[in-house]
């Protein structure tokens, strides 16, 4: 069982880069703990800037840094940074094109039990619509790592987005196929193809898995890179397999499945079940209840699964 | 040596000049800002078009980036592109647009929204600081841009950083597009407000170039927390018969108004000395 989060991941990745490069600079919202940044704020306490909470002043902050040559990283709750920094994000970031990685931490529906206000269930739909931003979802600590390490070496900017807890790993240390922008094959097959993204991913090797004693072979396709999407192998998975099913920890609409549904309407046509949250003020409880009460787990995908399939 | 006062004509010539051929503009903004603008641009910024990509060069943001016709009329007539460019301002496809746009040459972070500028200076001088530089960053503003809450995160984080390498201009003309700021949304006493926010605080006319030369020197000789210069000026200030206007926030002049700025401009260029 793992038990390192993602985003703590993220702070060993910048830690490590950060003692040999100075110009990376982490910028936090008083969000350093949650961001499980502290550690970089103790030890590098000359690239780290505090802003207290002010999500707007934040992106602006960094943005007009990174016009100076750093290399920056704010840091702030999913739910604040994709929203209440939005034109920020827009204009001082996309726009004026800075070096500016926004890392979203206790995305989707972490914050369980905290309310609509905590939860950013829209951040892929809203950052993917921004012109010259980029838009990922890692699924796990090795997948994190690799991300990053490769976001560390270009200056374009990108919206990151990860979860409270650990997540088990998909991968295996040292044996991870990653190359950016191209989606990872998790499980080989050609029966059903299962496209997920962030903590989904990890739920849908379980169900490929499950599946595999029913005789039916699943291609579970981690889509970490929401934008620039991988639509070669959305294609290719429309095309060789007998359905898609899309499961991802997000609105229904513009996220995951939204954009799965325009790729296959637009090159080779298959069935398609969007597994995603409804439209609706979503249900508090731990993340674990929440997702089987909307059948965002391996149950919800075997029943896609049957239905696609019968 | 052209007299700064002169420039200041000459820029008001110029801008009222590109406003009226290319049918668009903020007019009443680009002639309040004037001096403000070549004062920095002419006496004090550290830049040039040989130095936009040195990391010592002063910064400047605009951030009221409405009235962008003064700083690329400033631009054109120091060389960072070509004047024959403006021809194509506000036309298909053209990289001179409404507002400061990054991809023109001299400009140095896009900027329109408003509330976004002082943050985006914030983080230049904190990198400045970072790296030991003593380049100087300088933001203009305008008055009811006040209203927009991020301005108040980054004064509370320029004065919290002590950013002394950080002065700030507001171009205090008293006028909104809806009309007086103080009916808009009252701010007065913003020299008491910005005091208490940590900010070396000094108020001028910033209609008079002399007045705009001793107030940035005063800020780069300060050296405990960031500066604003609440700089009290008319909008359409060097226009007679739009000044004070508010309609005349982005109204476009006809040819005879516009013959009959460019005259008043020419007759009172002197008294912003």
């Amino acid at each position: 069982m793992n038990n390192i989060a993602n985003k703590a991941v993220i702070c060993d990745v910048l830690l490590q880069a950060a003692n040999k490069d100075k110009n990376i600079v982490v910028l936090c919202s008083d969000s350093r703990g949650s961001g499980s940044m502290t550690a970089f704020a103790n030890s590098n306490p000359t690239q780290f800037i505090e802003v207290g909470i002010a999500e707007q002043n934040l992106v602006a902050i960094s943005a007009g840094l990174a016009s100076c040559g750093k290399k920056t990283y704010a840091v702030s709750p999913a739910s604040f940074l994709s929203t209440r920094s939005m034109e920020q994000v827009k204009v001082d970031v996309a726009y004026s094109n800075t070096n500016v990685k926004l890392v979203g931490i206790s995305g989707g529906i972490s914050y369980g039990s905290l309310g609509a206000t905590h939860h950013s269930v829209n951040d892929i739909a809203i950052m993917s619509s921004i012109a010259n931003m980029r838009v990922y979802l890692p699924s796990d600590r090795f997948q994190t790592k690799e991300l990053i390490e490769k976001l560390l070496q270009d200056k374009k900017p990108a919206y990151i987005r990860v979860g409270r807890n650990a997540v088990e790993d998909v991968y295996t240390d040292g044996k991870i196929d990653f190359t950016l922008d191209k989606a990872t094959v998790v499980t080989e097959g050609n029966d059903i193809a299962i496209i997920a993204c962030g903590e989904m991913v990890s739920t849908a090797k379980v169900a490929a898995d499950q599946l595999q004693t029913q005789g039916i072979k699943a291609r579970v396709l981690d889509m970490y890179c929401l934008k620039p999407l991988d639509r070669q192998a959305i294609q290719k998975a429309a095309e060789e397999c007998k359905g898609i099913i899309t499961i991802e920890e997000h609105s229904c609409y513009g996220g995951l499945g939204s954009l799965v549904c325009s790729v296959v309407a637009q090159t080779c046509f298959t069935k398609v079940k969007v597994l995603a949250l409804p439209d609706e003020p979503i249900v508090s409880g731990k993340s674990p209840q929440i997702f089987a009460h909307y059948g965002l787990n391996s149950a919800g995908i075997m029943a896609a699964v049957k239905e696609i399939l019968k | 040596m052209t007299k700064l006062w002169e420039k200041a004509a000459q820029i008001r010539e110029d801008l009222v000049t590109l406003i009226y051929k290319s049918g668009g503009g903020h007019i009443g903004g680009d002639l309040s800002e004037t001096d403000i603008l070549v004062t920095l641009y002419y006496k004090y910024l550290h830049c040039s078009p040989s130095l936009v990509n040195d990391p010592n060069r002063d910064r400047f943001i605009l951030s009221k980036g409405h009235s962008v016709e003064t700083l690329y009329c400033i631009l054109a007539d120091l060389g960072y592109f070509p004047k024959s460019d403006l021809d194509n301002y506000s036309g298909f496809n053209s990289k001179y647009i409404g507002h400061p746009n990054n991809h023109v040459n001299g400009i140095e972070m896009n900027t329109g929204s408003l509330g976004h500028g002082l943050s985006l200076g914030v983080g230049m001088s904190l990198a400045g600081k970072m790296d030991k530089k003593d380049y100087r960053v300088y933001v203009v503003m305008g008055d009811g841009e006040l209203a927009e809450g991020s301005v108040w995160e980054a004064a509370m984080a320029a004065a919290h950083y002590r950013l002394d390498n950080l002065t700030v201009f507001v171009d205090r003309n008293h006028l909104q597009i809806s009309g007086d700021t103080e009916k808009v949304m009252s701010q007065d006493s913003l020299q008491e407000r910005w005091g208490a926010f940590g900010w070396n605080t000094i108020t001028i006319n910033g209609n008079k170039i002399g007045e705009i030369s001793r107030a940035i020197e005063i800020a780069q000789k300060n050296s405990e927390n960031p500066t604003i210069i609440i700089a009290n000026t008319t909008k359409g200030c060097g226009c007679p018969s739009i000044e004070n206007k508010a309609e005349w926030h982005h109204k476009l002049p006809t040819l005879a108004e516009y013959k009959t700025l460019l005259a008043e401009i020419r007759a009172g260029g002197v008294s912003h000395e």
